[in-house]
């Protein structure tokens, strides 16, 4: 999917992070990254990959739509199910 | 229905765009955007409701499971029936090949897995002796990934059936149709993250239409609208970046050279459009050994002798994604073709215009603004 979700690092292992989804902790390569990345950096994640770390200055305002879709009641949301999959790491 | 729910938290900022826009539009104006996660995001916040009479706002091919032609998907069915193991991305499988999906050919006993990730491509091949072939789709921001897990290097069972797309030339496609209305492109924010948005001054000056950089949160398409209209109305033919806090100039330029590293682009057809000259990437020839297309043999021609079932030959996907049709055009939408029991690929995928309509209805009420 196209939108991806932006995660807060948790800790950096060579070329993987460990990212904080809304609490879900997932692994994310940083192959693609273009900027050192370091715990406390938000990224933005595409199928497993860091493409941008988020400048902090961007962070809020980049969180906002996911807040909202995290606060999504209805499971079957097509938006929001595309999000949470991407966050569960799950197929979709 | 769901839509027309979003709470914007600013709502005045949002009521000063939706005025902004209806200034802007002062004749009957048609847009495009190329992105499923932007359609999703007008139709959810019910973003249409929002927009002047005059302002058309289409959906191209912006969906990257849509767009894959059936003689890929076929491709990647004959593979799974020689007892090659495929795993490819979610929606992939429930999308029709020339007859049937990946889905039936699992059915009848072909190994055929989804994975999130590329990455668990990989993990799953260290797992097994069995030849496993990713089928890789998706534009550039999931081509990007498939880049990279080759060039960090894959177990020797693991290929790839590479359908990647790129969405740049598509554009040039839309806008050179012979009946093409459109007046000015939205491009997708993420996609554009990778690319940078230089990348469309060659086709600004080739096409004389404005692009501008959109983010996804609903105010951020509405300002993206503001200024795309705008620009149209005064003649402004140029690119502008309204998604500064993601996409620059020139991109992530360290996932471009791995892209180009491992890939080619190649022309070929985008399912029910056009063949679209650079739209395919392609494995380079360094990667010959990577490449499914040359580890196996691929025999798909049985499947394109079956006729395709006569619904699917009602189906006008084509000209939804090319953007002369709108889903209540199709008299199948939404009664034969349902997403339960999709018959075209713009009803499979959660980033397909005929689901997103579906679930969402065309013009959900913009309950906050």
């Amino acid at each position: 999917m196209c939108l991806g979700v932006p995660g807060l690092v948790v800790e950096v292992e060579e070329l993987t992070a460990l990212v904080d989804f809304w609490g879900a902790k997932r692994r994310v390569r940083l192959d693609l990254v273009d900027e050192p990345v370091a715990p406390g950096d938000y990224v933005l994640n595409h199928v497993g990959f860091a493409i941008r770390r988020i400048p902090p200055e961007d962070v809020q305002t980049t969180l906002e739509l996911y807040e909202q879709l995290m606060q999504e009641a209805n499971a079957r949301d097509l938006m929001t199910a595309d999000v949470r999959g991407e966050i569960a790491g799950t197929s979709k | 229905m769901t839509g027309g729910r979003l709470e914007f938290r600013d709502a005045r900022r949002a009521a000063a765009l939706r005025d902004a826009l209806a200034r802007a539009t002062t004749r009957p104006t048609a847009v495009m955007h190329v992105c499923g996660s932007h359609e999703q995001a007008i139709a959810k916040f019910g973003l249409r409701s929002a927009f002047p009479e005059q302002l058309d706002v289409i959906m191209g091919p912006g969906c990257p499971v849509c767009i894959t032609d059936p003689p890929e998907i076929d491709e990647a069915i004959a593979l799974a029936q020689q007892g090659v193991r495929i795993l490819t991305y979610g929606d992939m499988v429930r999308v029709p090949g020339s007859a049937g999906s990946l889905a039936d050919a699992q059915a009848r006993g072909a190994k055929v897995e989804t994975v999130y990730s590329v990455a668990q491509a990989v993990e799953r091949a260290h797992g097994t002796k069995d030849e496993v072939v990713f089928f890789a789709t998706g534009f550039e921001t999931t081509a990007v990934a498939t880049a990279a897990v080759l060039l960090a290097g894959v177990p020797p069972n693991l290929s790839v059936l590479s359908a990647h797309k790129y969405i740049p030339p598509v554009m040039e496609i839309v806008a050179e149709m012979p009946d093409c209305r459109i007046e000015g492109f939205l491009a997708a924010g993420h996609a554009a993250t990778i690319t940078g948005w230089g990348i469309f001054d060659a086709f600004v000056t080739r096409h004389g239409l404005p692009v501008v950089v959109a983010g996804f949160e609903p105010l951020d398409i509405l300002a993206a609208l503001v200024r795309l209209v705008d620009m149209i109305r005064r003649g402004e033919r140029a690119v502008a970046n309204m998604f500064p806090r993601c996409v620059t100039r020139d991109g992530n330029t360290h996932a471009q050279r791995q892209l180009w590293q491992v890939f080619r682009p190649i022309g070929g057809q985008w399912r029910g459009i056009a063949h679209v000259p650079n739209g395919n990437l392609r494995l380079r020839d360094e990667w010959a050994h990577v490449d499914a297309r040359r580890r196996f043999t691929i025999d798909a021609s049985s499947l394109r002798q079956t006729a395709p079932p006569v619904l699917a030959r009602q189906c006008i996907c084509g000209n939804i994604m090319a953007g002369v049709a709108s889903p209540d055009a199709c008299p199948l939408f939404g009664t034969a073709c349902i997403p339960e029991s999709p018959v075209g690929a713009c009803m499979v995928s959660s980033e397909g215009t005929c689901r997103i309509w579906h679930e969402y209805g065309r013009v959900p009420r913009l309950a906050a603004v």
